[in-house]
């Protein structure tokens, strides 16, 4: 065991962790956040994408061991109790969940995209959604609700200045 | 009065009468006029937040204190009798609480067997034996302990070898067993007076689910109750399951299934792993958890059976005159196949078709029900062949169906359709791909070496749903509402959808009904498959909401001192002259009384025949040098009766459509021959579709209720919308090419062989 410490969500948290563990093991079951999905371990389905150090990564790839010191935002860290962030209100609304499994990846996906590149063209939301599985929806309402999502963060972007 | 009626219901295909336990009478069809102020409307999904939030539990995310960690070691082997087992290593590992096998483990009758560890194995993926462990890590290192002593026996898991001479024969009967068969008129005289006629050969492959939850269980024993978590499509199938593998009585089992990630037919009752789970809970009276790894589902999870299809049609005047349709299913070791045939008997009307299906067992993994289970595969080759037909007659495949689909009568059972609007959504789903844009032969593409095209298709399938389901709505003295129903929402919007119900009949908000289901403590309800859900039990949901506001009126009669037939329930307020007193402030003068309506799904009529009907239009390009195939443009006209939620309903409809076109182009089991392992059974080698391989799809519904149907006038819609699509693709394609691939999924290799063979390229 080795132990580490790292910044979820905002907080310090020390824990110790198998050499060979991923830091979706240790997210789901030493730090009680099992928001972020198991569907593959093998990094081909998204469901378990965090922030490494604001960085998009399938946490199921990734050693916990080695995240020793650095920070990781998880889907449990978007909505403020039962405000939702403007990424998780597009899907609510556009009708983009429907079993929900797919879906923390996806909203966590969502976000590292818009931060990079606010305004994504059609095929710029494919390509920066297509590591990202849903077996359930046919992809539409997904893609709606990253447009939608980057309109409303665009214009409160604006609010904000 | 509390009498017995009988029942007609359809259940993937299969047509059976049953008894039902009624009470007083039914409701008179829902109102359609667009003054609902729920029903109809699209409305965001109840449970969205929680989904979008992570804080939904999946079966999965339960990590109970002191909780177990269950993980099964797996035949390697695709035929072998296990002839020894050695667990002392294993055991020896420290954290490792026992081992399950076949020489320990008592009878637990499981499908048609009467134990989980069979002395055969008889796939690669069947299991063998179970340990439980404190944690996974010591789990999966003990399995690596255990020795098994395999004698190895011949094996077949293909299934054109399976049906040949040389195989090794799986049961005592052989490999091949009649599964079902259809009859009418005389094939042989019309197949031989015909104008025209075809004689072709479909194959369809083996289709994964891969739900993107897996398999799991997590289950607790506390002397008294088994309480199961589970992420399943029926809670009281689990129960069953559960019952008759460890004899206990239905009222010492709990299966709950609260949030689940998405099932299409593989989670419709009990698994070895629940059983699994159960045993060791029961043995250690702590809480044990075994799920399923992705590879471990791809083995031993279920799949929609592989397929060799035999199609002989013929023509005469512009009609068709004769079918003849054999089929061969690989079940693996499953027990019984989903029915190929079923379209070709029941979809058009044919004076002489003549079908039959058979039941081919191999070493490899057992089917279990997908999607429309037998309909994809069927309609894929019937359609197929439709056009095939067409084009030698020289007809228009859309008029020649045409002449054949206006029937208003099940061919079978002779009995009437409850309502039936498949020509209309040809008129829609025609007028919307611009079916006159479809020139024989196809079109020029976006470059030289693309060709363009359009194909259609389309389905019949059940979804009339049926009794037994039921239904209580409380309404607690505030005026909130608690909807609680024997069902499960597996993803398809089912919560949000019946609160809807409930809110529309009774008078309240949506927001303020709370739905409770995925339980089997509560009444019971059917599986959530089979298109039946809604159209089960959203009819005794109306009527439980009806009751509890009925009885709601009454009290307010009471406290208001008004006469009952003057009062009304909107929106949560009770309405007297233009006077709104809201209903929590009613029923506070009748403090902690609670009011509880009961909901009931009455019979189906034993004389209709309760149909869903739709038809799906493709665009494609073809490029033909590499034979890849680009959809462009999928519309979808369904006639399901009435919607209720038009917003889930078409993410329903675009998700079956995308399956759709996964079984048409890139999903396929690869199985190796000599050895009988599954060789894509992970989701690298597995190509399930992403963003980037969906085209624009058009949803459009006829939205007419039917009114003979049940009291909601609405039917299923989970299936139908993945039944035509495989068939529409290959089509344009032929249309775009001249090339009939005959084979799905239509990979590159097979439309390069097409067009090869079609003189295309070489
Ligand atoms: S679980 Fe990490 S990518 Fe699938
Ligand atoms: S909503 Fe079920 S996998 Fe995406």
């Amino acid at each position: 065991m080795t132990r580490i410490t790292v910044t979820v969500n905002g907080a310090r948290e020390e824990t110790a962790v198998e050499a060979h563990e991923s830091l979706l093991t240790t997210l789901r079951e030493r730090l009680g956040l099992p928001g972020s999905k198991n569907a593959c371990e093998q990094g081909e389905c998204g469901s378990c994408s965090v922030l490494l150090d604001d960085v998009l990564v399938c946490a199921c790839l990734v050693l916990a061991a080695s995240v020793d010191g650095r920070e990781v935002r998880t889907v449990e860290s978007l909505a403020d109790g039962s405000a939702l962030d403007p990424v998780q209100r597009a899907f609510v609304e556009t009708g983009a969940v429907q079993c929900g499994f797919c879906t923390p990846g996806l909203v966590v996906a969502t976000h590292a995209l818009l931060r990079e590149n606010p305004e994504p063209s059609l095929a710029e939301i494919r390509e920066a959604l297509s590591g990202n599985l849903c077996r359930c929806t046919g992809y539409g309402q997904i893609v709606e609700a990253v447009q939608r999502a980057a309109k409303t963060m665009y214009l409160h972007g604006l609010d904000d200045e | 009065m509390t009498r017995i009626l009988k029942s007609i219901e359809e259940f993937e295909g299969e047509v059976s009468e049953s008894l039902v336990i009624v009470d007083g009478h039914d409701l008179p069809p829902a109102r359609h006029d667009g003054g609902s102020p729920e029903i109809g409307r699209s409305r965001r999904r109840i449970d969205a937040t929680q989904r979008v939030t992570g804080r939904a539990r999946y079966t999965q995310d339960l990590y109970l204190a002191g909780m177990l960690h269950a993980r099964i070691l797996r035949s390697p082997h695709a035929r072998a009798r296990v002839r020894r087992i050695d667990t002392k290593r294993a055991e020896a590992l420290p954290g490792v609480r026992g081992v399950l096998h076949r020489f320990n483990t008592p009878k637990t009758p499981f499908r048609g067997d009467d134990v989980i560890f069979r002395e055969e194995v008889r796939f690669v993926g069947e299991e063998v034996c179970a340990v439980a462990a404190d944690d996974e890590d010591t789990a999966r290192e003990a399995l690596a302990l255990i020795e098994v002593d395999y004698e190895r026996l011949p094996h077949v898991v293909d299934l054109e070898e399976a049906l040949g001479d040389v195989a090794p024969q799986l049961e005592s009967d052989g490999n091949v067993s009649e599964s079902g068969s259809h009859k009418r008129g005389d094939t042989k005289r019309a197949l031989k007076e015909a104008d025209v006629a075809v004689d072709v050969t479909y194959r369809t492959s083996t289709q994964l689910h891969n739900a993107l939850e897996t398999h799991g269980a997590v289950a607790l024993y506390d002397g008294e109750m088994l309480t199961v978590w589970e992420s399943t499509q029926h809670v009281f199938g689990v129960r069953t399951g559960l019952k008759n593998a460890l004899k206990l009585p239905y009222s010492r089992i709990r299966v709950i299934c609260d949030y689940m990630g998405g099932g299409f037919g593989a989670k419709n009752g009990v698994g070895k792993y629940t059983i699994v789970a159960s045993l060791f809970a029961m043995r250690f009276g702590k809480a044990v958890r075994c799920v399923l790894t992705r590879d471990e589902e791809n083995l031993a999870a279920g799949n929609r059976s592989a397929t060799l299809q035999q199609l002989r049609l013929g023509a005469k005047g512009g009609r068709i005159t004769a079918i003849e349709h054999t089929s061969w299913s690989n079940s693996g070791q499953g027990k019984w196949i989903a029915n190929p045939t079923g379209p070709t008997n029941t979809l058009y009307e044919v004076a002489n078709v003549n079908t039959r299906s058979y039941k081919v067992v191999t070493n490899a993994g057992s089917l279990s029900a997908f999607r429309a289970p037998g309909y994809v595969e069927g309609a894929f080759a019937l359609e197929s062949a439709i056009d095939e037909l067409a084009e030698a007659a020289g007809v228009d495949p859309l008029t020649l169906r045409r002449r054949h689909a206006g029937a208003g009568k099940d061919p079978i059972t002779g009995n009437r359709y409850s309502d039936k609007h498949l020509l209309e959504c040809y008129r829609i789903g025609a007028k919307e791909i611009g079916w006159d844009r479809r020139r024989a032969g196809g079109t020029r593409g976006s470059a030289p070496h693309r060709r363009r095209g359009i194909g259609m298709a389309s389905q019949i399938w059940g979804g009339g749903g049926g009794p037994p389901a039921y239904a209580t709505v409380h309404v607690d003295p505030d005026g909130s509402v608690v909807l609680t129903a024997g069902t499960q929402d597996i993803g398809t919007g089912t919560r949000t959808v019946l609160a809807q119900i409930c809110a529309d009949e009774l008078g309240v908000e949506l927001d303020d009904v709370r739905v409770q289901i995925g339980d089997s403590a509560g009444p019971f309800g059917p599986m959530s498959a089979g298109s039946m859900t809604l159209a089960s039990v959203g009819p005794a949901v109306r009527l439980a909401a009806h009751d509890a506001r009925e009885q709601l009126l009454g009290a307010a009669a009471g406290v208001l001192e008004t006469p009952k037939a003057e009062l009304r329930l909107e929106a949560g307020a009770i309405v007297s002259k233009g006077a709104r007193t809201p209903l929590g402030e009613v029923l506070g003068k009748v403090d902690n009384n609670t009011v509880i309506g009961k909901g009931i799904r009455f019979p189906n009529a034993d004389d209709l025949a309760q149909k869903t009907f739709s038809a799906q239009f493709a665009e494609v390009e073809v490029d033909v040098r590499t034979g890849e195939i680009f959809v462009e443009r999928i519309v979808a006209a369904l006639d399901v009766g009435r919607i209720v939620n038009p917003l889930t309903a078409a993410s329903q409809v675009e998700g079956g459509v995308i399956q759709g076109i996964g079984f048409a182009l890139s999903e396929e089991r690869i199985v190796d021959r000599a050895l009988g392992r599954v060789m894509s059974g992970n989701l690298e080698g597995y190509k399930v579709p992403t963003v980037k391989d969906v085209p624009t799809i058009v949803v459009k519904f006829v939205d007419r209720p039917d009114r003979r149907a049940n009291n909601l006038g609405a039917k299923g819609l989970g299936e139908p919308p993945i039944i035509p699509t495989a068939a529409a693709i290959a089509n344009a394609v032929a249309n775009a090419t001249g090339a009939r691939v005959r084979h799905s999924p239509l990979t590159r290799a097979r439309v390069l062989e097409a067009l090869a063979l079609a003189g295309i390229r070489d």
